[in-house]
């Protein structure tokens, strides 16, 4: 019965709070890393060389370097050039700028995999090339990058769990402070694992109902 | 008015210009010489058939001529203007005047075949959508699939697939068609609705460059058959001269080989 009281005042308000806070952070967090990922991806193969070199240079970074320490670089470094981010915004840049690191990949892959033919075609019917890649390329190749772009998006929701390290308190703070508060690690941390359950579970509901939507004759994933 | 003036000499000249001239077409692929220096002139309404072994130079031949592959050497004009084709607009410009016809069709496999026709009319030209649209129905039902203009690449058959891409070069108004090969990856049953196609196209003037291994449709067709080997032109005539009567030893031995391996002229 105390159990209870306590899941209902305490528990159960913070987590909802924490709650929103990570959807806060994950969903745009998602769309500017996907935006960021697909203007990297096609700079990395349509730039010209130092373009290319600088996009790559991106990838380098964002993807080498452990999230966490970026994010500490985001909150804790900027302020020494005079730049103070809130801990919200730091957490979604940091998120943006590595998942569009890994995002690119994907599509880099699924814009080396379109024909050379397509691009013949679309050249000889007069196409300049940013309209060749924006109407022909890319529509082709963002069906084809779908899988690993939804892939990097749930592990988005995953990692977004390290925005508490510089004080945005989101799901997984909530759930810390919570559990050191109470010492009831073992039921906060479960209820937590559950909610992570339960956003990944919906996000890859909407991302196979995303790649239906987008199915055409042709571009099917043909799963083994 | 002008033209009143114009000494009956020049004005025989301008009649006979031809709607596209290539001079000295070079290209090489590090140390290999693909095009040695080709020249063509095409006068408005003709049909010009390269052939030539494996490896001549046809395809590379034909794609420098809409700069799909830019030549180290050489000019070429079209309707007596010269194509600038570092100028960016000027080639876009250009190659909306010239369609291409390829072996593998290269359809874009994310449209319909409806889309397939319309999108260069709309993103290329900035016609509206609709009207784009309805003559891209007329050009699909001229080659025979109004009734499968919903279908996706993937859904066509290849005989299928290279009609609409026809359709879909004719949809720009081009002047000049050029074809590599365009029946060379069909079923032999599937060939015949295509060449019944470009027949068609043929016989309402359109001027065309087709390379091909089908002699039998090439000689009652062609106005000139261009024979091509390791990149030059070695010998043209009449389809008649050509199989008949070539002077080059390399055109007789190659006409007879082909002669037997695609039947009956
Ligand atoms: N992109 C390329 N790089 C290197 N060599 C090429 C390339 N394209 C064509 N070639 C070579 O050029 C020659 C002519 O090729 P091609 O024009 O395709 O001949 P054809 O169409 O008459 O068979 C061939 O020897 C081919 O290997
Ligand atoms: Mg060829």
């Amino acid at each position: 019965m105390e159990e209870w009281l306590y899941i209902q005042n305490e528990v159960y308000p913070a987590l909802l709070k924490g709650f929103w806070v990570s959807l806060q952070l994950i969903i745009p967090s998602a769309l500017c890393g996907l935006a960021i990922g697909i203007m990297i991806g096609v700079l990395r193969i349509y730039g010209n060389r130092p373009v290319m070199a600088a996009a790559n240079g991106f990838v380098v970074v964002f993807r080498g370097i452990p999230l966490v320490v970026q994010l500490f670089i985001w909150y804790f470094g900027l302020p020494y050039i005079g730049i103070y981010l809130n801990p919200f915004v730091a957490a979604v840049l940091g998120f943006s700028l590595c998942s569009g690191a890994y995002h690119s990949e994907y599509i880099r892959g699924a814009l080396l995999s379109i024909k050379r033919g397509q691009m013949l075609a679309a050249q000889s019917l007069g196409f300049s090339k940013v309209r060749m890649i924006f109407s022909i390329i890319l529509p082709q190749a963002l069906r084809r990058a779908l899988p690993g772009c939804g892939n990097e998006i749930i592990y988005l929701i995953k990692y977004s769990s390290l925005a508490y390290m510089i004080t945005c308190i989101e799901l997984t703070g909530q759930g810390k402070i919570l559990a050191s508060n109470s010492f009831k690690y073992t039921e906060v941390f479960l209820m937590i694992g559950a909610c992570y359950l339960v956003m990944t579970s919906v996000a890859s509901i909407i991302l196979n109902r995303v790649e239906d939507r987008l199915r055409l004759p042709g571009f099917e994933h043909h799963r083994i | 008015m002008a033209h009143w003036r114009i000494p009956r000499m020049d004005c025989r000249h301008i009649m006979a210009e031809p709607i596209l001239r290539i001079e000295n077409i070079s290209k090489r692929y590090g140390k290999k010489d693909v095009l040695k220096g080709a020249s063509l002139d095409v006068n408005k309404g003709d049909l010009k058939i390269l052939i030539g072994p494996s490896g001549a130079g046809k395809s590379t031949l034909l794609q420098c001529i809409n700069f799909l592959v830019k030549p180290d050497e050489g000019r070429v004009w079209l309707e007596g203007r010269e194509v600038h084709y570092a100028h960016k607009r000027d080639l876009y410009a250009y190659r909306q005047k010239v369609g291409m016809i390829f072996q593998d069709f290269n359809l874009f496999d994310h449209l319909n075949a409806l889309e397939n026709v319309r999108i260069g009319m709309v993103q290329v030209k900035g016609m509206p959508k609709a009207e784009a649209g309805e003559r891209a129905v007329m050009e699909l039902e001229r080659v025979g699939l109004k009734d499968h203009m919903q279908k996706y690449p993937a859904q066509l058959s290849g005989g299928q697939k290279q009609r609409v891409s026809i359709a879909r070069a004719l949809a720009m108004d081009p002047k000049v068609m050029l074809l590599d090969e365009p029946t060379s990856a069909l079923d032999p049953e599937l060939i015949g609705e295509v060449h019944a196609v470009i027949r068609d196209l043929g016989n309402n003037g359109m001027t065309m460059i087709m390379a091909t291994h089908q002699i039998g449709f090439a000689s009652s067709l062609a106005s000139e058959i261009v024979f091509m080997e390791d990149g030059r032109i070695l010998e043209r005539g009449t389809p008649d001269k050509i199989f008949n009567d070539a002077q080059n030893a390399r055109t007789r031995e190659f006409c007879s080989k082909i002669t037997e391996l695609y039947g009956e002229r």
